[in-house]
């Protein structure tokens, strides 16, 4: 469906990438955030708060993030779509309720504007050092979608796309920014609402008393349509495993039949969550593998290799998880390596290593606070080659 | 009481049973235990004051009363531990139109919950919060709570508690709730008829309900069985409406002041909210009563 005009503010405007991301969730049809102050992420829901007065909806600033990750699932429930928003601190302080959200299918988004940690860390600078926790930072055994930015204008445009995503298949979505990207301020379009694509709850339409929160229909899909609180429905969710009643189910069989499956219904999906930016990778002798503010300061890089006559091809990272491991298995079979400049000592390369099984992949670290400088990155490109 | 009941069902044996996910059955409580007392009284309060049942929502946390939403005949959410109230925040200011219920033990709300607490009472949030109260962690083995009275024996402290325990009706009034009330699951109609007040009442409401584990509590501190319990409740037990909730802490073996401590009016968070933005921004507000997402 459409978006709602009412929360799409049509027009060409020069925003950081926290104004952005807080647009891209109004567009979405987000109508309740909840959230704790924290540099560098609370301008996105500073900015949400002074919108959805006027838009219809509710921003609660929450007590902490505990209370903030669980107050936007009681939302969704409620009918809403949510989301909350934070940085690494907070973020350890979601994990709990990333799995509650997993357990139960409850859609909605956390974005976390990545900042240098461990613990206090660098409040005011970037890293890219959450990429994992993103990923399994919650207990147990699960999958998550998490999206990367790279401009304020994907802030917008990718925003979008996690809460159709977080949708479509019932799963918390990480918006993974980080502090550059959300305080770069660029040109940001926001189109005509009828040029939004906004993907709708999947509400059940069985009759009261039939319905199953957790039963699959025959279609193949392996997500459950969903019942909002007060309608009738009368359906108990839990995080315990449980069975397709909803009622906890403390068996093996029952834990494998409903972890399988919320593993399933994202793993079965995979090539349908590759997106990328590729250049001229088909003859690369080395691919560049980056993600959100690193792969401009990448570009600088590559350019350089490219005036030396290098074969070097670009990869850009949007959705980081699932991994798209297909994919760089095919580049794989072409390239004599992969160079993965990240702000963090080593996450993501680590999945490009293991995808690319036995291509030479060659980290740039960074431990957060700045940015990479250009000729560290050519500089592994032409170590790579050698 | 039973006989003014307009109620509906032929094949019934027991009242309550059409507010009971009978097909979950048998619970998980232990004898003596009295939670299924206080899910009773509640059954009763639903009956008495007529509640639309497709709008009344259950919450809870973690813990032997937490599974009390697993076994409700009403839309339930068995949340994690300690934050019932923050996912019941979300829901009612997602759907105003909700009657929601907290439904949750000591411990949850007051030790791994107890910020929540006091932050829901002092914004006046609109929840009707039902405390269990055994005084020990049930669930996990007899552990020392937060209520644990000094000098009982604990699987934590098992030379005797030293910690003083919390008087809960007292924190929560001074953090501003607008309803509280203790009883024991002695009082099977004061609790009924406080919930149904509660029911009524707009805004933050705490309903205290001191309960017994004879499993992991009275066992342990060789205090009996749940009948000694109930002995216990009826001789220590003092009507002390209005007391200052600042007299009303518990100890071992003393007098239970019980009652209707608070009943008072100021505004829930949803009506403030509404009226600062009426103010604020006239007739550029848009005040929504469901979140419509279609």
């Amino acid at each position: 469906m459409k978006a709602d005009p009412a929360g799409v503010l049509t027009g060409v405007h020069f925003l950081d990438g926290d104004h952005a991301c807080c647009e891209g969730a109004l567009a979405a049809g987000a109508r309740f955030a909840a959230g704790y102050p924290i540099t560098p992420s609370t301008e996105v829901v500073e900015r949400f708060a002074a919108r959805i007065p006027k838009v219809g909806g509710t921003f609660i600033q929450m007590e902490d993030e505990l209370a903030s990750s669980i107050a936007i699932q009681g939302a969704v429930w409620g009918g809403a779509k949510a989301f909350t928003v934070t940085s690494g601190p907070g973020f350890s302080l979601m994990m709990e309720h990333i799995g509650y959200a997993i357990m139960t299918e409850t859609p909605c988004v956390f974005v976390d504007v990545q900042r240098g940690g461990p613990s206090t860390g660098l409040p005011t600078l970037p890293a890219q050092s959450d990429m994992m926790q993103a990923r399994w930072g919650s207990h147990g055994d699960y999958e998550v979608i998490a999206l990367v930015p790279n401009s304020p204008q994907e802030c917008f445009d990718l925003a979008i796309t996690a809460f159709n995503l977080s949708e479509k298949y019932r799963v918390p979505v990480m918006f993974m920014m980080d502090e550059c990207v959300g305080h770069m301020t660029e040109k940001v379009i926001i189109p005509p609402a009828d040029q939004i694509e906004v993907e709708p709850r999947h509400k059940t339409h069985k009759a009261l008393g039939t319905y199953k929160p957790y039963e699959c229909n025959g279609d193949g899909s392996l997500v459950p349509e969903m019942a909002h609180a007060g309608e009738g429905y009368k359906f108990h969710i839990t995080g315990l495993t449980h069975d397709e009643r909803g009622y906890p189910a403390m068996t093996v069989a029952a834990q494998q039949k409903l972890v399988g499956r919320l593993q399933d219904k994202i793993r079965n999906a995979a090539d349908k969550l590759v997106l990328v930016e590729e250049d001229s990778t088909a003859d690369a002798d080395v691919v560049v593998v980056s993600y959100g503010i690193t792969s401009r300061v990448a570009q600088r890089g590559i350019d350089a290799a490219r005036a030396k006559g290098l074969k070097v091809g670009k990869l850009r990272l949007k959705i980081v998880w699932p991994f798209p491991d297909a994919l760089i298995k095919k580049l794989a079979k072409r390239a004599k390596a992969f160079v993965v400049p990240e702000l963090n000592l080593g996450q993501i390369s680590r999945e490009v290593e293991r995808a690319a099984a036995g291509v030479k992949t060659v980290l740039v670290p960074h431990a957060g606070g700045g940015v990479h400088r250009p000729e560290d990155i050519l500089k592994a490109i032409q170590e790579a080659l050698r | 009481m039973n006989e003014e009941v307009d109620f509906d069902c032929a094949e019934c044996t027991n009242p309550v049973e059409p507010f009971l996910r009978s097909d979950r059955m048998p619970h998980i409580w232990c004898p003596g235990c009295g939670i299924g007392t206080t899910v009773n009284c509640f059954t009763r309060a639903l009956i008495d004051s007529k509640a639309d049942l497709n709008k009344l929502v259950v919450v809870s946390g973690i813990g032997c009363t937490g599974r009390v939403a697993g076994y409700l005949e009403l839309d339930s959410f068995h949340t994690t531990h300690g934050r019932a109230i923050p996912f019941a925040t979300g829901l009612k200011l997602a759907n105003p139109s909700l009657t929601v219920v907290v439904y949750a033990g000591d411990g949850d709300l007051s030790a791994i919950g107890g910020n929540h607490l006091i932050h829901a009472a002092r914004r006046n949030i609109d929840l009707k919060v039902i405390c269990v109260n055994n005084l020990i962690y049930g669930m996990t083995g007899g552990q020392t709570a937060p209520t644990t009275p000094a000098e009982s024996t604990t699987s934590t402290n098992p030379y005797g508690t030293f910690e003083p325990g919390f008087n809960l009706p007292h924190l929560v009034d001074a953090a501003g709730a607008v309803y509280v009330a203790r009883w024991t699951t002695f009082h099977v109609r004061q609790v009924a008829r406080s919930m149904q007040e509660a029911f009524k009442k707009k805004g933050f409401s705490f309903i205290e309900i001191i309960s017994p584990c004879p499993t992991l509590y009275q066992r342990r501190n060789k205090m009996g069985d749940g009948l000694d319990a109930m002995k216990y409740y009826k001789q220590a037990s003092k009507v002390r409406n209005g007391a200052p909730t600042g007299e009303v802490g518990l100890t071992k073996t003393g007098e239970i002041a019980v009652g209707k401590f608070i009943d008072r009016d100021r505004p829930d968070y949803r009506s403030l909210m509404v009226h600062q933005f009426q103010e604020s921004l006239g007739d550029e507000y848009v005040e929504t009563g469901e979140c419509a997402c279609s």
